[in-house]
């Protein structure tokens, strides 16, 4: 993959699409498309550019404030130029109900891929025929790869009534003890370079009173 | 009092003169001992004729890309141990490749050359696994006991060389966990010597038994427009017709130096995947011996890397400079620049791939893990629709996939 | 007190050919040397079961290879492996299938504790919803382990009042 394929195929997809930028990216070609253009741009690049197999559907959350607060990001592979391409769209709707295009028109291999990214995220995918969650159970109230979802988890039932009834174990928040000790993401601030405890209000002896 | 129970009539007749018959819910799983882990399969029968096959995962999804925004780079290696646990280090060798490319670290030969043994042995493991449980799935016992009996004598190796039999968390960003003991290599190369054969001999009991190809032939055929359209890669892709092999296509870690063959299915059915994971086993003892050959000396770990790996214990114990390294790497964790990399392994069971968007510093904003279990899973439904149900279960074996890594 | 009987210990001119000995040692003999497993093998340490189960380890020697999936022929519940949340109630239902006695296993550290799993999903312990007689810990514990684990358990059984519950209800 030299420097000159990277520029090839973003350039021919923005002229194509103007409205696509590219997307700053440390290994491959990568464009910024507007949710309205994603399926064609999708299409074009599986027709006429020979990327046929789309090997990841996700989705980043820049966290509260942050507009757009929900990137989705698609990755095609080529199997016959071997090279990948990745597609970022920023997710239309508010931060609550954030919506994006479902490429399960396209391939059939998205179908998984968007219903884990709406379990983990909350995005809903336009078009896809069967959206419902596959990591979490079907009724698990909250979408646990936002950023304000604390990685302990929140208190909630059981997803069998019968068993919990029966036995009134309840799902109950991680006991973090005051962990994970570790820095945060971003460049290292000096005044507070030790990792901090994130949540020190509660550990095994005192649990967390409520969510 | 009781109510009398109305037995329905087993000779009423429909309309057109055959028997009424309903359709049976069946949920296949989550405990099964033929669902290799917790998968569960909701299928709607028809008799014995499945119709709708719907597999529903998740039942061991234990939250790890949460867990690797709050652990440093180096933390979460044993997190990938954990993700294929048949063949860990092939997984830890894909998290620090991936790693390497956001900071753009090349690490030596010599390290790459341990990655490529370490994981073309895990290769092996997972297959001989792989084939064993597909044995046992068919009716074939002495497979599993065989395959097990080799796999032992891998896991001594592993132990030698990392200290734990098989969740190894063995590599490093920048390089591996320790330098390859006195005397592995040649272990290793014994070790191939004599697997060859007794690899021969395991797969001599199903290749042409009678019982193996009336349960695989023909049985579980993708086609290969279906298998690119799912986004399946490994054997399972191959088994299909495409020869797609990133070792091949996108070398990484000096697999171009090594020959090998990679093996290409023609009809796409449990059989093709079936032979297709036998001669690449024999393919990786190829690879291991070349590496073995070819062993390069020099250093095991990127040395110039002195935000990345922690320099060697005895300097860290003696001078003031490296302890401080050591301890910024510990607590802050591998300082890595903002970006993102995607980067994709090619794993015993498919393409294992690290979507990493990091803001700098030395924890991940975001760590996606691109699974191929996961990938291969959702043919399910199509595959097993208009299948007896005994065929759900040779599909299930063929597939080969791992529950560890498909619900992360 | 004088008695004109000079036989000491067992004499099969005077018992005939029956042993005598106590209920609970016989029933608690038979119970810890055919100890089926129910090999609840969620993840990697299901791995290391197999293991154990295997040639080099041989957990036939204990009388336990035949891991019997359906919970209601096997005898004790090894959980190996993380158990999440949503496995959580299957898991409980099969430990309610499985007839009276029966133990449970708890292998690893996830299945322990929750191992290094903190998170949302994971159940903190599988003793949160089923009783565990016997923890292993280690990630994933070395098949010996498993057998000392076994062993640990057979010595407990053996020490059961058996009898005691054989005849009641």
């Amino acid at each position: 993959m030299s420097a000159t394929t990277t520029a090839d195929i973003t350039a021919q997809i923005q002229q194509q699409f103007p409205q696509a930028t590219p997307r700053a990216s440390l290994d491959h070609p990568a464009l910024d498309v507007p949710a309205g253009d994603v399926l064609a741009v999708l299409k074009t690049l599986r027709d006429t550019h020979g990327y046929d197999m789309l090997v990841d559907v996700t989705a980043i959350d820049w966290a509260e404030g942050a507009n757009p607060r929900f990137t989705a990001v698609y990755h095609l592979y080529s199997t016959t130029s071997h090279n990948y391409v990745r597609i970022a769209t920023a997710c239309t709707g508010d931060d609550s109900a954030p919506v994006a295009p479902s490429a399960t028109s396209l391939w059939p291999a998205a179908d998984w891929h968007e219903r884990e990214t709406y379990d983990m995220f909350g995005i809903r995918f336009e078009g896809h025929p069967d959206l419902r969650r596959i990591l979490m159970w079907e009724g698990y109230p909250y979408h646990p790869l936002r950023k304000e979802f604390p990685l302990a988890g929140i208190e909630t039932e059981l997803p069998d009534p019968e068993v919990a009834a029966a036995t009134k174990v309840q799902v109950k928040p991680a006991p973090m003890a005051g962990g994970p000790f570790v820095a945060s993401s971003g460049e290292i601030n000096l005044t507070e370079a030790e990792p901090r405890a994130k949540d020190e209000s509660w550990n095994e002896a005192n649990e967390k009173p409520g969510a | 009092m009781a109510t009398e129970f109305a037995f329905p009539d087993a000779t009423a007749k429909n309309a057109t003169g055959e028997f009424e018959t309903e359709k049976m819910s069946l949920s296949m799983g989550p405990s099964h001992p033929s669902t290799h882990g917790v998968l569960r399969v909701q299928m709607e029968l028809d008799g014995e004729v499945v119709i709708k096959a719907d597999p529903i995962i998740g039942y061991l999804h234990r939250g790890d890309e949460k867990i690797a925004e709050n652990m440093t780079y180096n933390q979460f290696v044993p997190y990938t141990d954990r993700l294929d646990y048949l063949a860990p280090l092939a997984n830890n060798m894909a998290y620090a490749i991936a790693v390497e490319k956001l900071a753009k670290l090349e690490v030596p030969e010599r390290c790459q050359a341990i990655r490529v043994i370490t994981a073309e042995m895990a290769r092996i493991s997972a297959h001989l696994l792989g084939l064993g449980a597909f044995g046992i799935d068919t009716g074939a016992w002495t497979v599993f006991m065989y395959s097990f009996t080799e796999r032992e004598k891998l896991y001594k190796l592993f132990e030698e060389l990392t200290g734990a039999r098989f969740t190894t968390s063995y590599t490093r960003i920048g390089g591996v966990a320790r330098d390859v003991p006195d005397g592995w290599t040649d272990r290793v190369n014994a070790f191939c010597d004599q697997f060859l054969p007794i690899l021969e001999e395991i797969l001599s009991l199903l290749t042409r038994n009678k019982i193996f190809m009336d349960r695989t032939v023909g049985i579980g055929v993708i086609s290969k427009e279906d298998a690119i359209a799912y986004g399946l890669t490994g054997p399972n892709l191959r088994g299909s017709g495409v020869a797609a092999d990133l070792r091949k296509d996108r070398p990484y870690s000096g697999y171009e130096k090594y020959e090998f063959d990679v093996p290409v299915g023609t009809t796409g059915d449990s059989y093709d995947r079936y032979l297709v994971r036998g001669e690449e086993m024999r393919q990786s003892v190829r690879i291991i011996k070349q590496a073995i050959k070819s062993f390069p000396g020099g250093d095991w770990y990127a040395k110039d890397a002195r935000k990345i790996f922690a320099p060697p214990k005895d300097k860290i114990l003696t001078s003031m400079e490296e302890l401080i390294q050591n301890f910024m790497i510990v607590t802050e964790g591998p300082q890595m620049p903002a970006g993102e990399v995607y980067f994709e392994a090619e794993n015993p069971k498919g393409t294992l791939g690290f979507y990493i968007v990091s803001k700098g510093g030395g924890v991940p904003y975001r760590l996606k893990i691109r699974a191929p279990s996961f990938c291969n899973l959702s043919i399910l439904s199509k595959v097993c629709t208009g299948v007896m149900i005994s065929d759900v279960v040779s599909i299930l074996g063929s597939l080969d996939f791992v529950m560890g890594e498909c619900d992360r | 007190m004088v008695t004109s009987n000079t036989e000491l210990a067992y004499n099969s001119k005077v018992e005939g050919e029956a042993i005598v000995t106590r209920a609970d040692a016989v029933i608690n003999w038979i119970r810890t040397n055919s100890m089926w497993p129910m090999p609840m093998g969620l993840a990697c340490c299901a791995i290391e079961l197999m293991a154990a189960g295997g040639s080099r380890f041989d957990i036939a020697r204990f009388g336990a290879e035949v891991m019997r999936f359906s919970p209601r022929q096997a005898d004790c519940m090894i959980v190996a492996g993380t158990v999440t949340y949503k496995m959580a109630s299957s898991l409980r239902r099969i430990y309610d299938q499985m007839a009276a006695p029966k133990w449970v296993i708890a292998m690893g550290a996830c299945a322990s504790s929750g191992g290094m799993y903190r998170s949302y999903a994971t159940l903190q312990g599988v003793d949160r919803i089923v009783p565990v007689d016997v923890y292993i810990s280690g990630c994933p514990p070395r098949p010996e382990a498993l057998l000392d684990a076994l062993m640990k358990l057979q010595a407990k059984v053996s020490k059961e009042r058996s009898s005691k519950n054989l005849l009641t209800a």
